[in-house]
């Protein structure tokens, strides 16, 4: 049986939810008037020991823990460690750009960490009332985030649309699960993987499908579920854009690949081909939508869009391959698109006073670093080899091709060429010779503190490693696609009921 | 010996750390400039060793280097030169010094990011022409084209950000099937090596009908890249907008070269079924191009389209699949490279003296400037193909190949463009040099400065060795790896064919 004690199972869970108790309840005790920075760095160390702990989890055996509920396999560390790493850049980002005095960085800091816990314990989960939860302890955590700025109108709006909408959608998730709960009698992954196949009431598996995907969908925002994008990264502050662009959709992106490739593996025909459309969809409405945008943050909001539909082209690809493509996109759109967002912060500032492309006019002019970074990270957007999105969109595209969705790969390629003409407008702008009009004028002067400095490092970094030597995360990413195949059926499971008996691997 | 192992990567990595260095360093003054200048003259000296090595007689490719970058996809850092790119890359590395030389003074602003983007280009087209690891080309190729992009944007002279995104679209769009036809490719073989894939491909082992969508998908990029008629929209817009240099390092050969490569040398099969189709293009652009560089009223339009003119020429050349044929396409990219850049300078030093880039607006130059007059007599008559300067060769050899080996009548419709093209460029030397004086001829300028009579000179002198000795050339230029020539004379001897020539050349 499980000779590993189940606390490990879930340690960078444990760690991270420690330190937003930490956090809050040190917010709670600190007198009014005093400065609440400190208590980033105290959330960013703990996220940092959270990642080691994640990369740590690669020691112990594959195995579930807690009745077979999470699991630790590579594939969870993958996604641990991706999320653990855009949730610290995002901390950096936040400490330098949040307001001196900002009333409630503390709660802040501490939704950040929360919002980590759900994210992480969304990858590991493998029961789908675990999901569920976790779930919704990331959504709260965004939600809230996204209205931090309550002296503008747009962050309530923002905060509102997402949290009905949201909510609206976890519904959907939520019968999804009560349907295939009818249909086999159980909310454990595997087991209904072994059970889906001989339900006795076909149609209720592919509702509960159906429905499960529309919930997860719209957390990566992909059309048509894709309305509330926009309006919520305008209002939202930039910080917790990147934070929120990437993080959740890393986790609902591991629980779609947990979903489709785990749990329904049979029903390989009918979800492929649903999730291809959305993909064609998503890059195309998204690219077109985006080309419109004078915002600079709304167009990201569309290009995210159009990412999402990048990585559901690796869904046509065959199990491992499609995978492994899905994951190491995750990890480029990660790392590319906080790093566009931490740009943007850094240049318009927590009021964000300069928030249309022509705005970002002679950026390279007035600041040479900043400028470069923005083009770098909008080349990435691209696609531009020896980028990380490079390597993205060709695994992403292989594995289509690879799966025979030669269309598929096409039409992406030809949106990533529309796509290409409004990454350049904004890259174009910020190469623009200045004018003393519009734009960044002579007094311009950016913000950049030691955390938003090590932020943009590990952006950079990240990146380029992608771009360069993308070996290890594909090695990483296909390790854990190894893991995420259904296992074998055996005698105690098809009993039935299992969700409280220990599960052997 | 080692360093014959490992010079095409000091090749790639001189420039690139170059780049890196001028971006690190502050812009102060000329700095970015002196180090860009000595950054391209050690990568010229660099390139300078591959034909000093080269071995003429051995087969394949030389200075090779194979060496896996990622597993999985299997892809490797395979590099190496043949006969086709020996010279281009030794063209790239001569351009460079030219380049950082020619902007020298136009240049004025933002110095650091313009050469370290220069550098950066430079690294990249060296890159496409020595990968031979399909993945590791297309890299390179979608690398060459940010910088040119960037460069565009920063210092267009009406409206460099509209240019910028039309070259980058034009060009990054047709990309995107070569991408899905090299990963087909893959898909199908589980190799992107050159070598392999030609192998493979010949032995016919693959299914034809989806190898014509994947030798069309190629043709398609390096066809707008080129461009071929009537895909050419891109180039009049960016030859008015980019900065000298990068007009100059640009034009053609990426796209010529791919077709060689690529194209004919990987699907012999399809090159041959479409070639009749590229052939009639090719001559209509020929003809087009010229017709219409004669109605032109800007200088940097003008040069457009006689580039487009010529560069059809060299299609011709490639497509009308003869061994003699591919050697004038050749050595014509590379006449094509040495003269555009000096016609280039000339004009970019013109505009930057009288500000204008209007032909009406000049006139009766020659006694006012006379170096200047001389040098672009000299480049004007190497463009048009007068014998003895280098245009003539490259010419002769696409033209009678094409009347051998194609057909009378598309040899006989090239040559009248070819006619046509002397009218329009002797017309242009006429309206800026010769003719009363202009209003703008009275102002008081400088003729040609020490630095810049030290580019171009060179760069006449290279014309006129090119022109009388093509045999320097000629024999590593055919030591190519094998494409099977598909009709006309075949395989002639290196040695028969320049001495044939040459014997035409000094009549």
């Amino acid at each position: 049986m499980n000779s590993v004690p189940d606390i490990y199972r879930i340690l960078p869970e444990v760690i991270l939810t420690l330190t937003g108790v930490l956090v809050m309840l040190v917010d709670a005790s600190l007198p009014p008037g005093l400065p609440r920075r400190s208590l980033g760095w105290v959330a960013a160390t703990g996220t940092a020991v959270a990642y080691l702990a994640s990369i740590w989890q690669l020691s112990l055996p594959v195995g579930t823990g807690f009745y077979a509920t999470v699991e630790t396999s590579p594939f969870t560390v993958f996604f641990h460690a991706l999320i653990c790493g855009i949730v610290l850049v995002a901390l950096l980002l936040s400490l330098d750009s949040l307001p001196e005095d900002s009333h409630h960085q503390g709660e802040y800091y501490a939704l950040v960490v929360f919002g980590a816990v759900g994210m992480c314990l969304l990858t590991a989960a493998i029961e789908l009332l675990v999901v569920f939860i976790a779930l919704e302890i990331s959504s709260i955590a965004t939600y809230v985030l996204a209205g931090y700025r309550k002296e503008t109108a747009r962050g309530p709006e923002a905060a509102i649309k997402y949290f009905l909408l949201g909510s609206f959608a976890t519904a959907f998730l939520l019968y999804g699960v009560a349907l295939i709960f009818g249909a086999t009698g159980t909310t454990q992954i595997y087991d209904i993987a072994n059970l889906a196949p001989s339900a006795q009431n076909h149609s209720l598996v592919l509702a509960a499908l159906a429905l499960m995907l529309v919930g997860i969908l719209f957390k990566v925002s992909a059309v048509p579920f894709h309305v509330w994008t926009p309006d919520v990264y305008e209002g939202a502050p930039s910080p917790v854009v990147a934070l929120m662009s990437t993080a959740p959709k890393a986790a609902a992106f591991a629980l779609l690949l947990r979903v489709v490739y785990e749990m329904f593996p049979t029903l390989h025909s009918v979800w492929a081909p649903l999730l291809s459309i959305v993909a064609v969809l998503s890059m195309t409405v998204g690219n077109l939508a985006a080309l419109r945008q004078q915002n600079v943050k709304r167009m990201l909001a569309y290009s995210s869009i159009a990412h999402a539909g990048y990585l559901l082209a690796a869904f046509a690809g065959m199990g491992n391959a499609g995978i492994a493509a899905a994951s190491f996109y995750v990890a480029a759109y990660a790392a590319m698109n906080v790093g566009i967002f931490a740009v943007v912060t850094v240049v318009s500032g927590y009021d964000e006073n300069l928030p249309m492309i022509q705005d970002f006019r002679g950026l390279i002019y007035r600041s040479p670093l900043l400028g470069g970074l923005l083009i770098f990270f909008l080349a990435s957007l691209v696609g531009i080899p020896f980028t990380g999105g490079f390597f993205g969109k060709f695994y992403s595209f292989s594995a289509a091709v690879g799966g025979g969705a030669v269309w598929l790969a096409i039409i992406g390629l030809l949106n990533s060429g529309l796509a290409a003409a409004y990454y350049l407008r904004l890259a174009f702008a910020a190469a623009q010779r200045p004018s003393d009009e519009t734009g960044l004028t002579r007094s311009y002067e950016p913000r950049a503190g030691v955390a938003v400095i090590a932020a943009l490092l590990f952006a950079v970094a990240a990146t380029l490693i992608l771009g360069i030597v993308p070996g290890d995360v594909l090695h990483a990413a296909q390790t854990g696609a190894h893991t995420l195949q259904p296992p074998p059926p055996t005698a105690t499971e098809v009993i039935g009921i299992a969700t409280t008996q220990p599960r052997v691997p | 010996m080692a360093i014959n192992e490992s010079i095409l990567t000091w090749i790639l990595l001189v420039p690139l750390a170059g780049a890196v260095l001028v971006a690190l360093l502050p812009d102060r003054g000329k700095l970015p400039a002196w180090l860009a200048l000595l950054t391209s003259l050690v990568s010229f000296g660099l390139t300078l060793h591959l034909p000093a090595h080269f071995v003429l007689g051995q087969h394949g490719f030389q200075y090779e280097i194979n060496r896996p970058w990622i597993e999985n996809p299997a892809i490797f850092y395979h590099v190496g030169v043949d006969g086709l790119s020996l010279w281009l890359v030794v063209l790239v590395g001569l351009l460079a010094p030219v380049g950082v030389l020619a902007s020298w003074n136009a240049i004025k602003d933002r110095r650091k990011v313009f050469y370290a983007l220069f550098l950066v280009q430079q690294t990249a087209m060296f890159g496409v022409f020595i990968s031979l690891d399909l993945m590791v080309y297309y890299g390179f190729w979608e690398l060459s084209l940010v910088p040119m992009a960037i460069l565009i944007a920063m210092y267009g002279r009406k409206d460099g950000p509209k240019a910028a995104i039309k070259f980058f679209l034009f060009t990054f769009i047709p990309s995107a099937p070569l991408l899905v036809a090299i990963l087909w490719l893959y898909a199908r073989t589980g190799t992107f090596d050159f070598v392999e894939l030609r192998l493979l491909i010949d032995s016919g082992s693959m299914p034809t009908g989806a190898l014509w969508w994947v030798a069309l998908a190629f043709l398609f990029a390096f066809a707008v890249k080129v461009p071929v008629f009537p895909l050419h929209g891109w180039l009049a817009d960016t030859f008015t907008e980019a900065p000298v240099a990068m007009a100059m390092v640009v034009a053609g050969k990426l796209g010529l070269y791919s077709m060689l490569r690529f194209h004919v040398g990987l699907f012999p099969v399809q090159s041959r079924a479409v070639a009749p189709i590229l052939v009639a293009l090719a001559v209509i652009g020929i003809l087009y191009g010229a017709c219409l560089a004669l109605v032109q009223r800007d200088f940097w339009r003008l040069l457009a389209f006689a580039a487009i003119s010529h560069l059809s020429l060299i299609t011709l050349g490639i497509y009308g699949l003869t061994f003699t044929g591919w050697d004038g396409a050749i050595y014509q990219i590379l006449n094509h490279g040495v003269v555009d850049a000096a016609l280039f300078l000339l004009l970019g030093i013109l505009e930057t003296r009288y500000a204008t880039s209007q032909i009406a607006a000049y006139g009766g130059l020659a006694s006012r400037v006379p170096q200047t007059a001389t040098l672009f007599v000299i480049t004007s008559l190497a463009m048009i193909g007068l014998p003895m300067l280098n245009g003539f060769v490259g010419e002769f050899l696409i033209l009678s190949s094409t009347f051998t080996g194609v057909s009378h009548g598309w040899a006989i419709a090239a040559t009248l463009g070819v006619i046509l093209g002397a009218a329009y460029m002797l017309w242009l030397v006429q309206r800026l040099f010769y003719g009363p004086e202009s209003e703008l001829a009275m102002r008081p300028a400088a003729d040609l400065r020490l630095g810049e009579l030290a580019v171009l000179w060179p760069l006449a002198i290279l014309m006129l060795v090119m022109g009388l000795a093509p045999a320097i050339w000629i024999p590593s230029i055919e030591n190519r790896i094998g494409i099977p020539a598909l009709k006309g004379s075949t395989a002639l001897p290196a040695s028969s064919l320049s001495v044939s020539f040459q014997g035409e050349g000094q009549q």
